[in-house]
């Protein structure tokens, strides 16, 4: 095996599943939100729910168009870079992926052509109907994908036999405990990823005094929303721990920076790992509590990186602060929440703009949280890929040569950083347009399998014809032109 | 099981390299032409159904790890360049469908982006088919050919044909659904098409028996292989006659038609094996737990509907469209 194609490949699979993670975790988050916007709307009749929903729907085509272009690869770049982990694991992963895409397919493509088309056409309970189905589609393909990670975290319900995983029980593998542990912080997570964004983009609206009855509804919703799931995400989050602390004992001590058993243990808040002595540098410690947060008693023996080879520990700096980033994150969203929410009750969060601002800049929160928390599952648990049984170095393309791996992740670096520069400008576009005036009509090409086409708005800003014109009339004046 | 896994696995891949092979075939025509209206009408006439017709490529690629994880992990990995090359041409030609409308500045990169993405795409499902058909140089049952053992002479020369082909299916279905000048030039060009074809097919064919490929001797063992060229060759002859007469709607099925029949002398002369000549079906197939598991749900249920879906949309969408009203 050739070490640095190793390594490359590794690279690849890191950089191109987190650029396609971004996207599925913000359409799951807004889908949910937008099922139970048309709720609202259908219960209280208020035209502005409406207003908010279609200019909502329109990013969420955005970003689930761009979910599935980058998802492709995946699909494939597992034979292609890791194909002894495809040959061995292809009876257990494989159908699991199949199920996600095909009720993906079946799920999202079907009701997301009512949600386009439809308005006019159905019945106003259908469509919200198929607003929650496609909001279903996302969840079921976030639970497939969870339950084949999950399967890799905590491989259960199989044999081997000649050389490959065999299932000998599926049900063991659908109803695995850490997959519904882990399967439930992966949704809150995107549930967060959407409402921060909505609440951020409200409150960016209400500092530049625009689209005043929608961004009060955007922001005070997704405070709501935030203000709730914060701590339902930290009990995830905890229950997570648990569940690495009694399986992956050596992933946990990485995350808390324990070289050494101790007992009681104590709590490392924040530290420079020196991993040549295994010691902390600059640590600040808190006595005892890592007793506590790892067996929720105050003198449990808790384990230490050294207890294991190093052959099987994995490289402790990457969970260690990808882990206490997260944390962190997570920390400053439930602040932000907590006080936005507070001073909206009182009536008082559009007056304090300081708070706006925070909330505005807050948007990239989420994301940093999700990215960091997959880095601290997916390098806590190398060196395997199989946890325990199979070895990343030995699941990778035996004759795999560095010059193609290197080939392949120069191309899909650059053809992904170009699709997500265009992507991310065009979301801002559409953002900075706002919800003002008509209501979306989806172009007549416009399709459900084609989520980017349903917004026609120009990627430049277009010269306009008459000084002032809402950007609805804006649109309308130069959707005659050939764009 | 197993065979229920190999049609579905058949019906995907046929359905992908009909659906899409003409689409693509689009691509490469609208690179072929520098008029805006024409383009704009090439497009419209694939928009609505491209990203369907790719979604059987995904689908093809997850049931063949699902069902027979070792083929999918041989053939992966041994097409890794030919694969990524793929990928990358697919993914742009993707989002330039979409993007080429939103801008003007950049919209050169976006329409070089759809016709050179399509034909690499489509010239890299040539050469992986071509480098199938010579035979894959495995051994101990793990590819050993090394970064460019996909790439002969051989495999170069289906890549082209395939690249060939794929243009005339586009240029039937452009005849079948559009109008004014774009249909009259995929008249025009479908003769040149179809004798290219032709003389790539007499190549292919001398070829393979100077080299003497494996492939050959199945045509001896199996003469009713004998049937799928004859069929191939009453749809071209349908399909001169309709041009000739200018009759927009059986070329397009004709030109399917030589498809079907160039995928079932393949499927037949492959049969048993799924890499030819060193990995059977039945080598490849993942255990029955794993099958039986697919079969009740995804098999069983959410196929069919894949496939009635796939059929609503093409009725939804039958007839000619209009470039200025449907697609901006």
């Amino acid at each position: 095996m050739d070490s640095l194609a190793f390594l490359l490949s590794r690279l690849q699979f890191a950089f191109t599943i987190s650029f396609h993670i971004i996207f599925p975790s913000f359409s799951i988050g807004l889908i949910a939100w937008l099922t139970v916007l048309e709720a609202l709307h259908l219960a209280t009749r208020r035209p502005v729910y409406r207003q908010v929903f279609e200019f909502w729907l329109k990013i969420f085509s955005v970003a689930f168009g761009l979910g599935v272009v980058s998802g492709i690869v995946m699909a494939f770049q597992i034979g292609s870079n890791w194909s002894d982990l495809s040959r061995m694991s292809g009876p257990i992963q494989g159908p699991l992926l199949v199920y996600e895409t095909f009720t993906a397919f079946a799920l999202e493509a079907s009701f997301f052509g009512i949600l386009l088309f439809g308005r006019s056409r159905v019945p106003p309970w259908f469509y919200l109907f198929s607003t929650a189905m496609v909001a279903l589609g996302t969840t079921l393909s976030a639970y497939w994908i969870m339950a084949n990670n999950s399967w890799m975290q905590d491989p259960v319900g199989y044999v081997m036999r000649n050389g490959q995983f065999v299932p000998n029980d599926w049900v063991a593998i659908l109803f695995s405990p850490v997959l519904w542990v882990r399967f439930p912080h992966m949704l809150l997570a995107s549930y967060l990823t959407g409402a921060f964004c909505v609440a951020a983009t409200g409150a960016w609206y209400l500092l530049r005094g625009q689209f005043h009855a929608e961004a009060r509804i955007m922001l005070s919703m997704g405070l709501y929303l935030a203000a709730v799931l914060v701590p339902l995400q930290l009990f995830f989050g905890h229950l997570n721990g648990d569940y690495v602390h009694d399986r992956q004992p050596v992933k946990f001590a990485a995350i808390e920076g324990r070289w050494h058993d101790e007992q009681p243990a104590s709590e490392v808040l924040l530290a420079i790992p020196d991993p040549a002595s295994e010691t902390n540098k600059y640590a600040i410690t808190v006595p005892v509590l890592g007793s506590v947060i790892g067996s929720m008693s105050l003198h449990s023996k808790e384990v230490g990186l050294t207890d294991f080879p190093r052959a099987d520990r994995p490289p402790l700096i990457i969970p260690f602060f990808a882990f206490r980033i997260m944390v962190g994150c997570g920390l400053i969203m439930l602040l932000l929440a907590w006080l936005g929410t507070w001073l909206s009750r009182k009536g008082r969060l559009e007056q304090s703009r300081v708070l706006l601002w925070l909330i505005f800049l807050s948007f990239p929160l989420p994301f940093i949280a999700i990215l960091t928390g997959w880095f601290t599952a997916e390098v806590g648990r190398q060196p395997w890929v199989v946890y325990g049984v199979l070895r990343t170095a030995d699941a990778m393309t035996p004759f795999l040569t560095a010059h193609a791996a290197l080939t392949s992740l120069i191309v899909f670096c650059s053809v992904y950083t170009l699709i997500f520069a265009f992507g991310v400008v065009y979301i801002y576009r559409l953002l900075r347009a706002g919800p003002a005036g008509g209501l979306v009509e989806p172009t007549p090409g416009a399709v459900p399998q084609r989520p980017l086409s349903v917004v026609d708005e120009p990627l430049e800003p277009t010269p306009r014809l008459v000084p002032v014109v809402t950007s609805a009339a804006h649109r309308r004046s130069t959707g005659n032109q050939p764009w | 099981m197993v065979t229920f896994w190999v049609s579905v696995l058949a019906v995907s891949a046929l359905l992908y390299v009909l659906l899409d092979g003409f689409d693509l075939g689009i691509g490469i025509l609208f690179g072929l032409t520098r008029d805006e209206e024409r383009r704009r009408a090439m497009v419209s006439a694939v928009a609505p159904i491209w990203d369907g017709n790719e979604t059987w490529l995904v689908a093809t690629g997850v049931v063949l790890w699902g069902t027979f994880p070792i083929v999918y992990a041989t053939l992966m990995s041994a097409f890794y360049l030919p694969l990524l090359l793929m990928l990358a041409g697919l993914i742009l030609r993707g989002v330039a469908f979409e993007f080429r409308n939103k801008t003007q500045r950049m919209r050169w990169l976006w329409d070089a982006g759809f016709a050179g993405g399509s034909l690499v795409a489509a010239f890299m499902q040539g050469t992986m088919i071509g480098a199938l058909v010579e035979g894959l140089p495995i051994a101990h049952g793990e590819y050993a050919g090394g970064e460019f053992g996909w790439l002969s002479a051989f495999s170069v020369l289906c890549g082209v044909g395939l690249c060939l082909g794929y243009t005339l299916l586009g240029a039937c279905w452009l005849i079948r659904k559009c109008d004014g000048e774009v249909r009259a030039s995929a008249y025009r060009l479908i003769p040149y098409l179809s004798l290219a074809l032709l003389v790539f097919l007499v190549v292919v064919f001398v070829y393979a028996l100077a080299e003497n490929l494996q492939v050959m001797g199945r045509w001896l063992d199996r003469p009713y292989l004998f049937a799928f060229p004859l069929v191939a060759a009453v749809a071209a002859i349908v399909l001169t006659v309709s041009v000739r007469h200018r009759r927009d709607g059986p070329p397009f099925s004709m030109g399917a038609l030589v498809f079907v029949a160039a995928f079932g002398t393949l499927a037949v002369s492959f049969w048993p094996y799924m890499i030819p000549f060193s990995i059977t079906i039945q080598q490849a197939a993942a255990p029955h737990s794993s099958l039986a598991f697919l079969f009740w749900g995804a098999g069983l249920v959410v196929f069919p509907l894949m496939l009635l879906y796939t059929v609503m949309s093409y009725r939804v969408f039958r007839g000619k469209v209009h470039p200025s009203s449907t697609y901006h």
